[in-house]
Formats: structure tokens, C-alpha cells, sequence
């Protein structure tokens, strides 16, 4: 079974984080180490972070098809900092991954607890209904 | 008569690819069902081999499985079309097997580079076509080095095929004319397959294909065909110069480390000396181009020592030269950052700022990451961390954007 595990973040100013370099680093370190460990255990189908949501553009199609693009809504307080498609036995274990990710350190090294969504991904036909 | 199957096997067969591929699409005319022939070739080769041992003649192997493949091809398609047809006339015109080994040409290579590089073709396409044809990938390493879906990269090889037939580029070796034209096409997707391998060795590595080192090895073979041309020899030397330094290149956490903090000793000495060899070669010879000035400051940071020993005087000196030989933002943006180390920081200051106006790097993260490394530099803490963060913010390179993070970070702390 797929599963998609977003991680939602709190928005401050342009999404950078400002942290001590200390506490910065651990959290990188620790979203590298979960990384590799889930590309070890052959569980990781994708993992990518997203860029800071100043960068994000919310499109519509024109009257004519062209692409209307609109910055992002100044009022939204969390963004999606970036997801992870793990293949796994069952939702538990997703919840398990879901919830290691949540407690990555953040300032002073206490654990974030962001909030990370998880949902299965939807399979295609099983292959004789093709 | 058969040779045992070993480690540079593999080597061998990647280099016969494109010549084989050369010979069987120059015979019959048709680059796309070549191709498809040339891979099941390889694959024959890539499963027999290791069992039965590797051919006296490999290369007349793998063209007599590959024009095998194509003959049986054209029969069942003759078949389809006219099954009155004696299949025996059609086939007759096609030349045996044994005969290819005559007109085997090392021009072969430089047909098909210069055909997958062809300008109709988007630089993506070229990209994955030219290590298809030429560097004799499959289409699931080549996915797996760009980190897309296998299906994904079958389409966009399958689509550059198409363009080439419509566009309906004859295969020969373009004309001393139209190669000065083109040249530069090809050199340049060597260097993005280079580009491609060097900022993507940071981040999840696994068991993805080295580009670096396949660009490398395709300029490589490039040099060996035009050894007269010093922009050949100095896209090779630039890779040799900018690739040794890979080990120092990152931390133990895959971190960035940028050029002044890396341990000189772990940089690749052989591969270093080989690079300033070729510089020095192709610098006695007449003009000098993009990529040798390139590969000339390369060459400078190499010699150095330690950073202190830098000669930031030659490597301005050098910058002037490429403003004038190949103008653009990123080589006024390092420009910037050599005026910076020989007049100070202010002056670095004061030629970013026309950037500014340039839309083509304006809000791009690198002309803040260097304002922000020359704000440091003049002790203006609050601007430097403003505009490292500015950049953290811009970059859509992970690495990069944990780099820039962290050095704000640094500066925040104190």
C-alpha cells in the first residue's frame, strides 16, 4: 500500500526558519538520517521538499486557456514544506513513519510535533481488469 | 575463441556502443529501428557475455546481432506490406555482416553526437538521447539519473527520435561549415550532462548513474576524434579541473563546503595534473574560447595550496578575458566576486549592482548568496544575514538552501 505523508509547517516571514545554527543543523541532519533509513529499508518511493511558499503561484486557466497566475493567500497560517510516498505493509506502519517525521527537533532541539497528513494513494485496475 | 568476462567488459561494451550504432543506422538509413536493434544488441551482449565469455571480435558481434535484429525487422514489415513479394529480393541489396567490419569509421561517434545534439532538439531530449546513442545507457539508468519515471525518459527518448526523423537531418558528418555551427550545440550538452552529474553528487545518491563522470568520458572520446580543436580539449580539461575536488565537495552529512573550506589534500591529484596538461596544450595552440578560460581559472583555484594562496589577480584577470569572449549574468556575478577578493568587498558591491537590471538572473538566489558572502565579508552582519536568507528562500536546490540557512544561522548566533 502507498501512502503520501505531508508535512505542514507554520508559516514565518518568508518560510525560512530562523533557528539557532545549532538547532538548524540537528533538524537537517535528522530529515536526512529518516531519509536514508526508509530508502535502506526499501519502504521510500519519493521524498521531496517543497520551496518557501513566497515562491508558490496559484494558477487558473483564462477565458482563452492562457494560465492567470495569482500569488499565494497572505492569510494561510501552515504550508506544505514537503511530502514522502512510502510503500508500506500497513497504515500503521505509515502512521509510525508519519509520526517519527513529526517529532523532528526543532529550536533547542525539542521535538516539533508538526502535523503530517497521511493518505493512501489510490492504486490503478489490478492488472487482469486492463 | 572467447575471452573471459571481467571488470572492464562493461567499459568496452559502452564504448562500442555508438560506434556499432553508427555503422548499423549509416547502413540502413534509419536511426530510430538502429537504435532499438543496437540496445537488444547490447542487451544480448550484456547477458551472454558474462557466461560464455567475451567474443575475439566484439564489436563485429554486436553489429551482426544488431543488423540481424534489423533485417528480421524489415522482413516482417516487407512481409506485412506485400506478402507476394519474394522476401529474398528485398534483402538481397543489404550487405553481409562480415563486410561491416570494412567500413567501420571512427567518425561513426562524431555522426551520431552531432546528431543527437542537433539544435531542433530541446536540450533535455538531447541530453537523454545523447547518452542513449552515444554513451550507450539504457533508458533506465538514464531515468534513474534524473530521477524520473522510466516511462517518462522511454517518451522523451522516443520523442527526440521522432524530431530527428522530421526534421530529416541526413546522417553524415556535417560539412567543415556547418560543424563550426553545431560544435558548440554539442559542447554544450556535454557540459550540461556534466552540470547535471556535478550538482546532483550532493543529495540521495543510491544507485544513481555518475554523469560527471559519463560526460567526462564522452568528452573524453570527443577530444580523442577532434584532437585539434582547444575548445574540445578545453571542456575536457574544465571537467578534470572542476571534478577533482568532488571528495572535498561536500561534509559527512552531504553537506555543502564551499571552495575556501575544503581540504585541498583529499582533491584528486592525478586528475588534476591531467586537466592542467590538456590546458596547457590546447593554450599554446591559436584562439582561446569560453571553455578554456573556464577551465584556466579552474586550473588557478587548483594550484593553490591553501585558500590564502589563491592568485585572485590572474583568476580577475581571467574573468575579464570570459566578460569579453562570452559575456552573461553568471560570469558578471563571478566577475564580481574576484574583483571583490583583489579591491575588497565594496567594489564586489558595486558591480552587482548592475545585475540588478539584468532580467535574466535578477531574483535569482545566486545574486543574493553573493551579496551576502561580500555583506560578511565587510562586517555588515544584519545585511548578510538578510540576504543569505533572502537566497535560502529563492533556491529550489536542497543542499543549497540548508547551506544558506545555515550560514544565516551562524551569523545570527554571535
Amino acid at each position: 500500500m502507498k501512502y503520501i505523508l505531508m508535512m505542514n509547517t507554520m508559516r514565518a516571514g518568508n518560510g525560512v526558519p530562523q533557528w539557532p545554527q545549532k538547532d538548524l543543523q540537528s533538524h537537517i541532519a535528522f530529515m536526512m538520517a529518516l531519509n536514508k533509513e526508509l530508502r535502506e529499508s526499501g519502504e521510500l518511493v519519493s521524498a521531496e521538499g517543497l520551496a518557501f511558499p513566497d515562491q508558490a503561484r496559484l494558477v487558473r486557466a483564462g477565458k482563452n486557456g492562457a494560465p492567470v497566475t495569482d500569488g499565494v493567500f497572505p492569510e494561510s497560517k501552515e504550508f506544505l514544506a514537503g511530502y514522502w510516498i512510502v510503500d508500506v505493509d500497513s497504515a500503521e506502519r505509515a502512521y509510525v513513519i508519519a509520526a517519527k517525521a513529526s517529532a523532528a527537533p526543532g529550536p533547542g532541539g525539542a521535538p516539533l510535533n508538526m502535523p503530517i497528513e497521511v493518505r493512501p494513494i489510490m492504486s490503478g485496475p489490478p492488472p487482469e481488469m486492463l | 575463441m572467447t575471452k573471459p568476462w571481467d571488470a572492464t567488459s562493461e567499459h568496452l561494451l559502452r564504448e562500442l556502443a555508438p560506434q556499432v550504432l553508427g555503422v548499423v543506422a549509416r547502413r540502413f538509413r534509419d536511426f530510430s529501428a538502429a537504435e532499438d536493434a543496437v540496445q537488444e544488441a547490447m542487451i544480448a551482449a550484456f547477458t551472454q557475455w558474462p557466461e560464455k565469455g567475451v567474443p575475439d571480435n566484439p564489436r563485429g558481434w554486436l553489429i551482426q546481432v544488431a543488423c540481424r535484429r534489423m533485417t528480421d525487422q524489415l522482413r516482417s514489415e516487407i512481409a506485412r506490406r506485400e506478402r507476394e513479394t519474394a522476401v529474398a529480393a528485398e534483402t538481397e541489396h543489404l550487405a553481409s555482416p562480415l563486410e561491416t567490419e570494412a567500413d567501420m569509421d571512427p567518425d561513426d561517434t562524431l555522426i551520431l553526437l552531432f546528431m543527437c545534439c542537433h539544435p531542433a532538439l530541446t536540450s533535455s531530449s538531447a541530453i537523454a538521447l545523447t547518452l542513449r546513442a552515444v554513451g550507450g545507457l539504457t533508458t533506465a539508468e538514464i531515468a534513474n539519473a534524473f530521477l524520473v519515471p522510466e516511462a517518462t525518459m522511454a517518451q522523451r527518448i522516443s520523442r527526440a527520435k521522432q524530431n530527428i526523423k522530421a526534421s530529416a537531418v541526413p546522417f553524415r558528418l556535417p560539412v567543415p561549415a556547418e560543424r563550426g555551427e553545431r560544435l558548440p550545440a554539442v559542447l554544450h550538452v556535454l557540459y550540461l550532462i556534466f552540470n547535471e552529474g556535478y550538482a546532483s553528487s550532493i543529495g540521495p545518491q543510491l544507485q544513481r548513474l555518475d554523469l560527471a563522470r559519463e560526460a567526462i568520458r564522452l568528452t573524453r572520446s570527443m577530444n580523442n576524434l577532434l584532437p585539434e580543436n582547444t575548445e574540445v580539449a578545453g571542456l575536457l580539461a574544465l571537467m578534470l579541473l572542476t571534478d577533482a575536488r568532488r571528495a572535498a565537495r561536500t561534509g559527512p552529512d552531504e553537506e555543502i563546503i564551499p571552495l575556501d573550506k575544503q581540504d585541498r589534500t583529499l582533491w584528486d591529484r592525478a586528475q588534476l595534473s591531467e586537466g592542467i596538461a590538456l590546458l596547457t596544450a590546447a593554450l599554446s595552440k591559436a584562439s582561446v574560447g569560453s571553455y578554456q578560460l573556464q577551465a584556466a581559472i579552474a586550473a588557478v583555484h587548483d594550484e593553490a595550496e591553501t585558500v590564502e594562496d589563491t592568485d585572485w589577480p590572474q583568476i580577475l584577470a581571467l574573468y575579464e578575458l570570459l566578460k569579453r569572449v562570452a559575456p552573461g549574468p553568471i560570469v558578471t556575478l563571478n566577475h564580481a566576486i574576484a574583483a571583490a577578493m583583489v579591491h575588497g568587498p565594496a567594489k564586489g558591491l558595486e558591480l552587482l549592482r548592475a545585475l540588478d537590471r539584468d532580467p535574466r538572473i535578477a531574483g535569482h538566489y545566486r545574486l543574493d548568496a553573493v551579496r551576502a558572502h561580500l555583506f560578511e565579508k565587510m562586517g555588515d552582519h544584519e545585511a548578510a544575514i538578510k540576504h543569505y536568507r533572502i537566497a535560502a528562500a529563492l533556491t529550489t536546490s536542497m543542499p543549497e538552501r540548508n547551506y544558506l540557512m545555515t550560514q544565516a544561522a551562524r551569523l545570527a548566533d554571535d
